[in-house]
């Protein structure tokens, strides 16, 4: 009876390490350093079921000063990774200031029920350069490649269909 | 024993003879009936903010994360053995809820129309559920006559015709359900195909005095995908052979099974792909435009987002696979028809699309999760605190773990739709150098789809 190739033999360790190595050294190389950090005034205004401006980029390290105002029924603000929660009723405006010093997409979401779309009452806040995104984008892509190297090298072995075309 | 499979019935005496006993099935639809029946309730006549209110928050926050993120990958049809929208249908045909009463289903007997033994009317319904999803989803008055226009579908076609049509083909929920429990490490299936040939009663499809005849109109000495089997285990308390088994197999092994591809399946992947990626968009996105359009502020706005809805699903996604197809066809020579390589070829959307779909709901589920304490004391909205956590306040679930979990799935399930890619074009080809050549037009296409959904996540 044959025997069924083992899934880590080897010659896949072998040929599958590099991938490992760039997935590894994508992981831990350090992000690209940012210019030099700066205040920056952000006016956001909600409404059911929208922030506007939608999408925010600031630059790691920002000191980033946000008014948001309402401008017609309360609305809360929660900004994810930072933890930073509050609350905004319509014609007084919140000041909310925090030092944007992690990476990446962080949604800011509205806090307080504000009517039927209130849990997709989303908006975006991209500290720059968004390392994370960029990481996984080569993480996911390095895997794709040490997949097709994998099937690559399947070259010769028996490929086992549990219903081959044929019997159709 | 097939394979790289365990049965479990044979490791597990206990689960056979829970599963052989005819109240376990009804126990737990009663109780998932219960369920239902309040969340249709408190859709009715409780708050209509859909964050406070019961309906909405354990339907498409708490189900929705079991069925999607656990029962589905895991269990395969598992929930349509306990799903409660059958049920009233199906008890009102039995004329009982636990016994075998004897003698015929009591139906109309009507024909189900051949053209319709598909799943395209599963495929329209849960688009047509889709483009209404943003009302659909928040507003509870709506959510709950949407799930009671279900049972009342179900109970009616249970009068016309036997057995479990409805779930069979019309449910819009099932029919994405069984696609993707092609993937799960769980199958029924019988021990030895030669014993259903040899015996000729066929208990397990007309029933016995302790069993029906199988409700999904499945043959289980032919099964060989879970696409169809809903896991009422009636054929395991019909068999007088002992000859069914409950496997515990490979993820995905169906996927493999090439006899049973079919244009309307594949279809069902390209709709459940698509929508992963607008909800992904339309929802979880930024663009408040396109909330506004979903949420039908103006006619004329929901009509262009239900236009491009169903374009992007129907039109778009499938002509650009079409174009991998001819590709893929063409750089490695193949002669198979188009139309057939199309087909098989989509099969590998299912993994990727299930990964689309959990990564979409970690984005909403954990943030949202906190709600379900609330309602849970207060179901209706209307001031009670039945076990003290009325006031405990909207808390997101690990928001900054979430892109990880979505980059985890998606990955998974891209590494996985990649496997699978070749094998189907090593049924296809006559050497490893031809399935390879092909599998890297659908590579490609599997990786823009992936890097789509990663933008909009992480981007």
């Amino acid at each position: 009876m044959p025997r069924t190739p083992a899934i880590l033999s080897w010659r896949t360790i072998r040929l599958l390490l590099p991938f490992a190595l760039l997935a590894l050294a994508l992981w831990l190389i350090p992000a690209p350093a940012t210019s030099a950090p700066s205040v920056r005034r952000i006016s956001l205004e909600a409404t059911q079921y929208q922030f506007t401006p939608g999408r925010v980029r600031v630059n790691q390290g920002d000191r980033v000063i946000i008014t948001l105002t309402s401008s017609d029924v309360v609305h809360g603000f929660y900004l994810d990774g930072y933890g930073l929660k509050t609350r905004v009723e319509p014609g007084v405006a919140q000041r909310i200031e925090f030092v944007a010093d992690r990476p990446g997409k962080f949604r800011y979401r509205c806090a307080v029920s504000c009517g039927p779309l209130h849990p997709f009452m989303i908006g975006e806040l991209v500290v720059g350069p968004n390392v994370p995104f960029w990481r996984a984008l080569g993480l996911t892509l390095t895997a794709l490649a040490g997949m097709l190297a994998y099937l690559w090298q399947r070259r010769g072995q028996q490929e086992t269909a549990e219903v081959s075309p044929d019997s159709r | 024993m097939s394979e790289g499979r365990i049965d479990l019935l044979a490791r597990l005496p206990f689960l056979k003879a829970i599963l052989n006993s005819r109240a376990f099935q009804p126990a737990l639809m009663l109780a998932t009936l219960f369920f239902f029946t309040l969340a249709a309730l408190t859709g009715l006549f409780g708050t209509p903010a859909g964050s406070r209110n019961f309906g909405i928050i354990f339907v498409w926050i708490v189900w929705w994360a079991l069925l999607i993120i656990v029962l589905v990958p895991f269990f395969g049809r598992l929930w349509c053995a306990v799903c409660p929208i059958p049920a009233p249908g199906e008890w009102l045909q039995r004329r009982g809820i636990i016994s075998r009463v004897p003698g015929r289903l009591r139906t109309l007997r009507w024909r189900w129309p051949r053209r319709f033994k598909n799943i395209w009317l599963q495929n329209f319904g849960f688009l047509g559920v889709a483009i209404f999803s943003t009302i659909i989803l928040t507003r509870p008055g709506v959510s709950a006559w949407v799930l009671l226009s279900f049972v009342l579908v179900g109970v009616i076609l249970s009068i016309l015709y036997e057995n479990r049509v409805f779930c069979r083909y019309v449910c819009p929920v099932g029919g994405f359900i069984g696609l993707y429990s092609l993937l799960a490490p769980l199958e029924l299936r019988v021990k030895d195909t030669q014993v259903c040939r040899e015996h000729t009663p066929k208990d397990c499809l007309i029933g016995t005095e302790n069993s029906y005849g199988c409700p999904w109109m499945v043959f289980p000495g032919s099964l060989t995908r879970n696409t169809y089997c809903g896991l009422c285990t009636e054929c395991l308390k019909a068999c007088p052979k002992d000859n069914i088994a409950l496997n515990l197999r490979p993820f995905g092994s169906d996927l493999l099974v090439a006899k049973e591809r079919r244009l309307d399946e594949a279809y069902k992947a390209f709709i459940m792909l698509g929508c992963a990626l607008l909800y992904s968009a339309v929802l979880l996105g930024p663009w408040g435009w396109i909330k506004d359009w979903a949420n039908m502020e103006t006619p004329a706005h929901w009509a262009l987002y239900a236009l491009g809805f169903l374009t992007i699903t129907l039109l778009l996604l499938p002509g650009l696979f079409w174009l991998t197809t001819v590709a893929a066809r063409r750089l490695a020579g193949q002669q198979t028809p188009l139309r057939r390589l199309f087909v098989d070829y989509a099969y590998t959307l299912v993994p990727l699309g299930l990964a689309g779909w959990i990564a979409f709901s970690f984005g909403f589920v954990l943030v949202n999760g906190s709600y379900a304490l609330v309602v849970l004391s207060d179901p209706f909205g209307w001031g009670w605190n039945l076990f003290g956590t009325a006031g405990v306040p909207w808390t997101p679930l690990w928001p900054r773990l979430i892109p990880f979990l979505q980059v985890g799935t998606l990955t998974i399930g891209l590494l996985f739709a990649l496997d699978i890619a070749y094998r189907i074009a090593r049924q296809h080809s006559r050497d490893h150098h031809s399935a390879f050549l092909t599998t890297l037009p659908i590579a490609g296409f599997l990786a823009a789809v992936t890097v789509g959904f990663l933008r909009l996540y992480l981007g």
